[in-house]
């Protein structure tokens, strides 16, 4: 990536001289023009997460008013006070955490010596479970959650953290496989033909060298894996019915106020700038991986 | 190649492997490591198993029954009777139209977007890192929470887009309810996918821009090649397979919305979607056998695109 961003300068940069040279007027107006366009796509991408924020530090009352305010005036913070002394919600923190931390775990115990397997073994029967794992990362969610509800509920484990961390194993681990099978595939034969040469036993050669190397590799995926399972939804809201159970993106899709009419805008806001300024961070340190990520599997938040 | 017979799939930069010579340890090494493959893969093949494969297969079963959630009633083979009852109801028909209204308009609208925000980034400006790192927000923020987020701000009186449309700019009556409205709801929520997504498709989308190399603009520069006859005589056929990628990934996706709609229309008839009707006739109304029906439906057409998708990518070792 970075010799190819290296790339580019020289081009537009001589393109950039030759058109000013010919025609100054259209040249900066073009500039004009480019500009304004960066400027809207910036307001475009960022606008409704800074309505977010500044909804989340408006009093009640400033949200009451009509026409809005586009700047808050006050910086209130007793929504965020309000929602961080909500036992619902700080159930929900917790049952995400502990959902997604545990789907993520077995994905990639499991998840990378298959992995490993697929990315630098030749076996029989290699292909088809490839495209197996592959069909599992794209296949939609709610073509089994009528029968994986009726497991769940078969196995008393209805209203359970266990139900998610297991529904949750259906897209986790398949992206796991596919993303860090990737990864092996990359590194270096000579690797596990040095191991070879010098005496140790094809285990040995993947805990002892490629395990330490693919390291980086799987915390990426685990993040990004992370992230996914934080954000389910249509599990989450089917396989739990008690706010005590809920995940977070079910509680903050369900918050209610003191009465059934009103729907506390400021409090929603400010959970949801609190679950979504880590993810935010996270996803800007992880943005050279993403992309490569994303295309490898059903990601989307 | 040595390497291939020790069971190493090797990269194309392995140059190393022809110089062992083929013994009786490469051989039980070959051996070995096939034992361990199986090893391997077997706990993860097991998981996805009894995760996906079964309740997959069971689906496809419980759509040929009565079943119901949670009734002691016992479960009768009904052939295609599921089917037939979604073939004559209106309800999954309009679903189905919605859904297919809402992939079309997004993925569309996205792609068209996406590939202006690329071309506009792929040049060279300052704080350009800055404005690619910034279009990752709309994607790092959770489907709920954005659904919420625009919610809020579509409520027509406290609204910031009635009011910036209505009030400042005067585009559309002031006070205009678009989520609430039959005619504009579902076109209130394809706005809200387009904003998450067209950052990953101007993402991916970029990626593609990159691997085309510079020089071939240069020399159409020369020849006096006009920017737009550029973007399509050069850009467009060299990014196509990237767009059609993309656009057959997106599509998968789209069709199986659920998060934004459920959350900001709930199981309004005005926007419901397959995937909402499905969730609904399988927890809300407990028809397990009915559900599965429309489960299976929505499989088979994503099955379609997920095949098209899978022939497009390079199944590397192959």
């Amino acid at each position: 990536m970075a010799e190819l961003t290296q790339a580019i300068p020289t081009r537009t940069q001589a393109t950039a001289y030759t058109s000013a040279r010919r025609r100054p007027l259209t040249y900066y107006a073009g500039r004009v023009g480019f500009w304004l366009l960066i400027v809207a796509i910036l307001l475009y991408t960022l606008f409704p997460f800074y309505w977010a924020v500044a909804t989340s530090l408006k009093t009640s009352a400033e949200l009451n008013q009509a026409p809005p305010l586009y700047w808050p005036k006050s910086f209130d913070l007793s929504h965020y006070d309000a929602v961080l002394h909500n036992g619902t919600f700080t159930a929900a923190l917790k049952n995400s955490a502990i959902v997604a931390v545990a789907s993520v775990l077995v994905a990639l115990v499991i998840g990378s010596l298959a992995a490993y397997a697929i990315g630098r073994f030749n076996f029989r029967g290699k292909q088809p479970a490839m495209y197996l794992i592959l069909s599992m990362t794209m296949f939609p969610a709610i073509a089994i959650l009528g029968s994986l509800y009726d497991m769940i509920r078969l196995a008393g484990q209805f209203n359970t953290k266990q139900a998610l961390i297991f529904s949750y194993t259906t897209f986790t681990l398949p992206f796991m496989v596919w993303v860090l099978a990737n990864f092996f595939r990359a590194m270096p034969a000579e690797l596990e033909q040095a191991a070879m040469v010098d005496g140790a036993s094809p285990m040995r050669a993947f805990y002892q060298i490629l395990l330490p190397l693919a390291m980086p590799g799987m915390a990426t995926t685990g993040l990004l894996a992370f992230i996914a399972a934080w954000n389910e939804y249509l599990f989450a809201s089917t396989f739990t019915i008690t706010p005590q159970q809920r995940t977070v993106p079910v509680a903050i899709a369900n918050f209610s106020g003191n009465t059934s009419f009103e729907i506390p805008w400021g409090n929603i806001m400010a959970a949801s700038v609190l679950v979504t300024v880590p993810l935010i961070v996270l996803v800007m340190l992880l943005q050279r991986k993403i992309i490569a990520g994303l295309t490898a599997g059903a990601v989307k938040g | 190649m040595a390497s291939e017979r020790l069971g190493i799939s090797a990269s194309a930069t392995a140059p190393a492997g022809g110089r062992l010579r083929e013994t009786a340890p490469v051989s039980e090494w070959a051996k070995a490591r096939e034992r361990l493959a199986w090893l391997f893969v077997s706990p993860a093949l097991l998981v996805v198993a009894i995760v996906a494969i079964y309740p997959l297969i069971k689906t496809f079963q419980l759509s040929f029954t009565n079943a119901r959630l949670g009734l002691g009633k016992k479960t009768e083979w009904v052939g295609l009777d599921n089917y037939r009852y979604l073939y004559h109801d209106q309800k999954f028909f309009d679903s189905l139209k919605h859904t297919i209204q809402f992939t079309v308009a997004s993925v569309g609208l996205e792609t068209v977007l996406g590939m202006i925000v690329a071309l506009t980034i792929h040049s060279n400006f300052k704080g350009r890192s800055l404005v690619r790192t910034s279009m990752l927000v709309p994607w790092a923020i959770p489907t709920v929470v954005s659904a919420q987020m625009w919610k809020w701000m579509y409520i027509d009186v406290y609204g910031v887009i009635p009011d910036f449309f209505g009030n400042k700019l005067g585009i559309m009556s002031p006070g205009t309810a678009l989520l609430a409205n039959t005619k504009t709801s579902l076109w209130a929520i394809v706005a809200v996918d387009v904003w998450k997504t067209t950052p990953f498709m101007a993402l991916l989308l970029l990626a593609g821009l990159q691997v085309i190399p510079s020089d071939i603009y240069e020399s159409a520069n020369i020849d006096g090649a006009s920017k737009f006859r550029q973007f399509f005589d050069l850009t467009l056929p060299l990014l196509k397979p990237a767009v059609l990628v993309a656009l057959v990934f997106r599509t998968m996706d789209a069709f199986r919305v659920y998060d934004v709609v459920a959350v900001m229309k709930g199981q309004s008839p005005d926007t419901m979607t397959v995937a909402v009707y499905t969730q609904n006739t399988l927890v809300g109304s407990q028809r397990l056998g009915r559900g599965s029906a429309a489960s299976v439906v929505i499989f088979v057409i994503i099955g379609v695109f997920a095949f098209i998708y899978t022939r497009m990518i390079k199944v590397e070792e192959g």
